[in-house]
């Protein structure tokens, strides 16, 4: 576990935190007691089967439910006791968050969906436009920044979300199941993509049951009933294992 | 069969040869209709002779290697330790896997569950190089093929850890 000099350095901090539902017999506890600490700049994969309580442990961590106990730390910001208003800002302008099924808005074109939460946070709708027509470029798409979703590949969908994501230079980038929906070469797509936010410095905390994501992460943890289990810094190989795989060697 | 299956399979306590054989039927299901009884107790001659195991004849029944009673020696108990600790994957031999977290759990030597993460972070690592490995290739390269059936391969073996660690899991909270 971490010493204070960690903690000081990390963007992202929970100590003790608790999700439970019902009471009695039926007392589930979906997140137990868990001290999470994120590095800025840092990609964590929490990996577990579903009903692990990995997305619930996602939202609390990115302020869209309230913990049952426990401390989270966004920056030097506490905001598990935070009001409903500054939950809500927090969230606007803190945050970015990419979900499975993309959530974009249907009737706005690629630009538009990625300049809202600007709008949202109350930016100018020229600098707004400005950065999101930057991040479209930044995430290979800025030749479609005029389609509608429906007129995108989900692979570009996904990467329509995660511009959006960035929008208002999230502290953190929060992702649930980010692959779930694409095929294989629309999931390198987004792979490549977090691979270059990584390198770009942004911290990433990716929620899933897909193991490429997972193998692509600095840390990986794993969940089981609500709590980690198993911590794992995956540094780098080497190749020679992988030719055994493919059958070049005996 | 590896001999530190059989090994493993006496783990939990010395028994006579067709208790042996059966556990690893019941462990193998269909698979263990395959399991030829000369190939167990060849093995269980070799590891005699290699010290790990020692055996004794029941008394009142006929000397068959079915009827002697194997047990590990200190040695062999060390064998099995190190066996459950170790990690092997590049030719995936499930039942060998398989055979371990049974092994490991009728003995209460180690915890299956704990097999199954360090295999999981051994496999991680792996998916890991190839992962990179595709994502550097360009889209379309024949390269590219490959790689992604090394990533499907590791992916599926990912997949069934998990199964094994949900079952393993269940068993566990089960009064």
């Amino acid at each position: 576990m971490s010493d204070i000099a960690d903690t000081s350095t990390s963007v992202l901090r929970t100590r003790g935190l608790c999700k439970r539902y019902g009471q009695g017999e039926s007392l589930v506890r979906a997140v137990d007691d868990v001290d999470l600490d994120v590095a800025a700049g840092e990609t964590v994969a929490v990996m577990g089967p579903s009903g692990c309580g990995k997305s619930t442990l996602l939202h609390l961590l990115g302020g869209l439910d309230r913990p049952s106990d426990g401390e989270v730390w966004l920056g030097e910001r506490r905001i598990d006791q935070s009001g409903e208003k500054a939950l809500a800002r927090m969230r606007r302008t803190a945050v970015g968050f990419v979900f499975q099924a993309f959530h974009l808005m249907d009737e706005l074109t690629a630009v538009e969906n990625v300049e809202l939460p600007a709008l949202l946070a109350r930016r100018s709708p020229r600098a707004a436009r400005h950065r999101a027509t930057e991040l479209l470029e930044q995430v290979g798409l800025a030749d479609r920044a005029g389609f509608l979703p429906a007129a995108l590949s989900g692979g570009q969908r996904q990467r329509v979300a995660v511009a959006r994501a960035l929008s208002n230079d999230p502290l953190v980038v929060f992702a649930d199941e980010p692959t779930g929906n694409l095929d294989s070469a629309a999931t390198l797509e987004v792979l490549r993509l977090f691979e270059s936010l990584h390198e770009a410095g942004q911290t990433l905390v990716v929620v899933t049951h897909d193991s490429r994501i997972a193998a692509t992460a600095d840390r990986l943890i794993s969940m089981r009933d609500g709590a980690f289990v198993d911590e794992t810094r995956l540094t780098g190989g080497t190749l020679r294992q992988l030719g055994s795989l493919a059958g070049f060697e005996g | 069969m590896r001999q530190e299956v059989v090994l493993a399979m006496l783990a939990k306590e010395p028994s006579y040869g067709y208790e042996l054989r059966a556990r690893l039927r019941e462990a193998l299901g269909p698979l263990g209709d395959a399991l030829n009884a000369g190939q167990v107790y060849v093995t269980l001659t070799r590891l005699e002779k290699a010290g790990l195991v020692t055996s004794t004849r029941a008394e009142g029944l006929p000397d068959r290697p079915d009827r002697r009673v194997y047990g590990l020696t200190p040695d062999g108990q060390q064998r099995v330790t190190r066996w459950l600790g170790e990690v092997s994957w590049p030719k995936p031999d499930l039942t060998e896997f398989h055979l371990k977290l049974i092994a490991a759990a009728a003995a209460g030597l180690a915890d299956p569950l704990s097999i199954v993460d360090t295999q999981r972070r051994e496999l991680l690592r792996r998916l890991r190089d190839a992962q990179r490995a595709a994502m550097a290739v360009p889209d379309g390269a024949d390269a590219a093929l490959l790689l992604e059936g090394i990533v499907l391969r590791l992916q599926a073996d990912v997949r069934w850890l998990e199964a094994c660690e949900k079952q393993w899991t269940d068993r566990r909270s089960r009064p």
